[in-house]
């Protein structure tokens, strides 16, 4: 009986330490920004603004989220046919057949790729390529980015989605087809709605990871602190600007750098987690 | 007092007004019995009259769920089970349950020592070896299995996995084995032959049996309890049980007035 | 009602059908085949560098490089120092990770209704969804602030041990979820202890489980790079010592790409990257397939 109390308290504390964790990230993230926004206010979020010259320092974070938001959805809007099409065709059309578990296959090795192994194919074969095609600025920009971050995304939506949509029950589907409709209208009609809360699940969370996307992007958005105003125009993103510029921060310009952390961490936390709240309602 | 309950004189276990509850419902109603040792005790019931719940309390093993109260007495050999450690307890009990479940990872000789080895119980080899045979042999599985004792279990036929679980819980030497319905997911072959072996087995130990198979308590149980609703309807003889039921719901379930 | 007329509808739909699965196994094609040009990519400009003395030298200092290729020759050196330093880093991260994650997940299976135990769940699943940048913000914040006064190793395993705390926790539950209850009951029915039901049984019968989830999070750490950018900072040499700063592949890598004589180096050493990353991810399948 001792014994299982002991156990029953060392699973219980241990477990605390996650809860440690996490709770302290945000207290140190919180505690870090207060010197930037007390400085700037809620200017901060609102100013494009970024100086980091001593004597004038004065930071805003806007050309930042906009960068982030701006890559991320067009990301998304790019990924969304291809990966649509890709859980389709691995939990619809080839369902279970060796094909499938091929494509299956190399769609997860999508995801293993190191984020700073698609920055290097983006800038020295995307890149030239695009540029080959008539963009300008060198080939660098949103669209750039977006396209290397749309494939990288690809395999956290499509693994979600494609399971949904294997699961929508035979006898629906049989039901439609009984009654004469071709296969893609049961997809329309019968299928995709069936699985529509788990597919959007799946495009949420895929946002969520492109929100947060760091090295790829980097290397491939231009690094100019400015909104983009065009498709090609180049920018720059909350998760690059801290790596670039963390340097040898400290003081206002960490504080700042920290201030965008917390952003991200906001704006990342509370998109996974409508991606969950979906997710659980459908279980 | 309920009189369709037959008195046990010495009985080696003895219910005292137990009652079970789980959050607002109760499962187990006032049930106050005793059993006979070296019997065939058969708990009979339709579908969630308790006796499933009744069993587990037999061992503590209700006590895995939350938000469980007991009241009442559970007397082994004269003590009481809740005063004494459950470790010990069930040590005291086997338990065998509805699905086979020999230990995936563990050959047949493993799984018959596991009581012993996972309680960090050393013990030399000769001894180790005589524990393995005398419970195979006891369930009459040596034979089949004495020279693949190093195979996993998981090659045996359900018939056989569950012997070996009986097995399992033989190595102790309990007192009383408690098997919660054993031969539900068993072929009728290896239903006969776990029967058989139970009949045999009684002359060592005590048997208790929940059983939703009447004719299977018929066959070879000496005792049966009758549970509806949480309540101890009648418990007697089974033979005087079943020719002559003293409550009109235990000839309404024996006759298969309900399931 | 007029009579829709049945023959050209038909044809219609069957050939929206048909066309509707041309685009669908058309992107599909187009989905895998990044992943087809990236690794040809790495392959075709990689091989050449990677060799014995690549795994084992450190890398080359800008001068050595420039005088190389001014002399089409290959560039000395390798990545020992990276080699070395994602394999102490990773291991560190994973001899913290492993232990914590494992007993949390056995918490949350114990404990599926318990209040407490669903808020650690939840937190571990937002965990699981932060970039890892901000990860290498907290441990900068941390670790290289406060332990070691400086950018150092333990600070770059410390934002890798929390990334994959979250994935083994979540991977350790859904093993023990899997395995049937019964199996728990009769342990417990034979007077074992609880923890010794879990070390003696649950665990071994879930191992390959929990293997396929520390493989997992293992290879999707190797080829983080942003943490490390603010912890670890990289070496020129190999470095043991866990408060000093200390390369790792993607950092070399990174390196690389910013030095103009060094550039060449960069396939190689992704394909080195790439390489470690598909074995793990081998094993854990096959570790998984093993399962069955």
């Amino acid at each position: 009986m001792n014994s299982d109390k002991i156990t029953k308290i060392v699973l219980f504390s241990v477990s605390f330490i996650i809860l440690i964790v996490a709770g302290g990230m945000v207290f140190s993230l919180v505690g870090g920004a207060i010197p930037a926004f007390k400085t700037f206010g809620l200017g901060f979020i609102t100013s494009t603004h970024w100086d980091p010259t001593h004597g004038q320092e004065e930071y805003g974070a806007l050309p930042f989220i906009a960068g982030t938001l701006i890559t991320s959805f067009l990301a998304l809007l790019i990924s969304f046919p291809l990966s649509f099409a890709t859980s389709l065709f691995l939990g619809e059309y080839y369902r279970n057949t060796r094909v499938a578990k091929i494509l299956g296959t190399m769609v997860d090795l999508l995801a293993g790729i190191p984020s700073i192994v698609y920055g290097l194919w983006g800038f020295y074969v995307l890149r030239p390529f695009l540029i080959s095609i008539g963009f300008e600025n060198q080939g660098f920009g949103v669209l750039t980015s977006s396209l290397v971050l749309a494939i990288m995304i690809i395999p956290y939506a499509t693994s979600l989605s494609s399971e949904i949509i294997s699961m929508v029950p035979n006898d629906l589907k049989e039901a439609a087809y009984s009654l004469g409709s071709t296969r893609y209208e049961v997809i329309l009609h019968v299928t995709v709605p069936a699985a529509r809360s788990g597919i959007f699940a799946g495009y949420i969370l895929a946002f969520g990871r492109a929100l947060g996307e760091t090295m790829a992007v980097t290397m491939l958005i231009g690094n100019r602190n400015i909104i983009p105003n065009s498709l090609f125009s180049t920018g720059n993103t909350m998760a690059s600007v801290i790596a670039n510029q963390f340097g040898e921060a400290s003081g206002l310009k960490l504080s700042a750098l920290i201030s965008i952390g917390l952003l991200l961490f906001v704006i990342t936390g509370i998109v996974n987690w409508i991606g969950k709240l979906i997710i659980k309602k459908m279980s | 007092m309920n009189n369709n309950i037959l008195q046990i004189k010495d009985p080696i276990l003895s219910i005292q007004n137990l009652s079970v509850a789980y959050d607002k419902n109760v499962a187990v109603k006032d049930v106050s019995v005793g059993i006979k040792k070296n019997t065939v005790t058969a708990i009979m019931g339709p579908s969630g009259c308790g006796k499933s719940t009744l069993l587990r309390v037999l061992n503590r093993m209700h006590e895995l769920y939350e938000n469980i109260q007991t009241t009442g007495t559970v007397l082994l050999n004269g003590e009481d089970i809740f005063k004494m450690s459950p470790i010990k307890l069930r040590r005291k009990t086997g338990m065998v349950f509805q699905r086979p479940n020999p230990f995936p990872t563990m050959s047949i000789y493993d799984n018959v020592i596991a009581g012993y080895k996972l309680n960090g119980i050393s013990q030399k080899k000769a001894v180790r070896d005589e524990i393995v045979e005398r419970s195979l042999r006891d369930v009459v599985l040596w034979d089949e299995v004495k020279d693949s004792l190093n195979k996993k279990g998981t090659f045996l036929s359900g018939g056989q996995q569950q012997r070996l679980c009986i097995a399992r819980a033989l190595a102790f030497n309990p007192e009383i084995i408690l098997l919660d319905e054993p031969t539900s997911a068993l072929d009728p072959v290896a239903t006969s032959r776990i029967e058989d072996l139970l009949i045999k087995l009684k002359e060592n130990y005590t048997i208790v049996m929940v059983t939703h198979n009447m004719s299977q308590a018929a066959r070879i149980s000496d005792y049966s309890l009758f549970m509806y609703l949480g309540e101890l309807v009648e418990y007697g003889k089974t033979k005087n049980m079943f020719t002559n039921p003293q409550d009109r719901r235990t000839e309404e379930y024996l006759t298969g007035k309900f399931g | 009602m007029k009579a829709i007329s049945a023959k050209d509808n038909i044809s219609l739909r069957t050939k929206k059908d048909r066309i509707f699965l041309g685009l669908v196994v058309l992107f599909s094609v187009i989905t895998a085949s990044p992943i087809v040009l990236i690794i040809f990519k790495l392959i075709e400009k990689g091989y050449k560098q990677l060799s014995f003395s690549f795994l084992f030298e450190n890398t080359p200092d800008t001068m050595e490089a420039m005088t190389a290729i001014a002399s089409n020759k290959l560039i000395p050196g390798g990545i020992a120092n990276g080699i070395l330093g994602t394999l102490l880093m990773v291991g560190m991260a994973a001899i913290i990770a492993i232990p914590v994650g494992i007993i949390t997940g056995v918490y949350l299976y114990e404990n599926q209704r318990k209040w407490m135990a669903n808020i650690t769940r939840n937190v571990s699943d937002i965990l699981q969804g932060v970039p890892s940048i901000v990860l290498g913000l907290i441990s900068y914040l941390w670790v290289v602030k406060h332990v070691t006064h400086g950018y150092s190793a333990l600070a770059g395993s410390a934002s890798l041990a929390i990334m994959m705390l979250p994935m083994i926790v979540r991977s350790t539950e859904e093993t023990l979820k899997m395995i049937p209850q019964t199996l728990k009951e009769a342990g417990l029915a034979l007077g074992i202890p609880y923890w010794r039901v879990l070390f003696g049984i649950l665990i071994p019968t879930g191992f390959s489980g929990l293997m396929t989830g520390i493989l997992l999070a293992v290879s999707r750490v190797i080829g983080e790079t942003a943490p490390l950018m603010l912890t670890a900072l990289g070496s020129s040499v190999i470095n043991t010592n866990i408060a000093k700063p200390t390369s790792a592949i993607p950092l070399v890598i990174w390196e690389f790409y910013n030095d103009p004589n060094m550039v060449d180096l960069i396939w190689s050493s992704s394909l080195l990257l790439m390489i470690m990353v598909l074995s793990i991810n081998l094993i854990s399948k096959q570790v998984a397939a093993n399962r069955k």
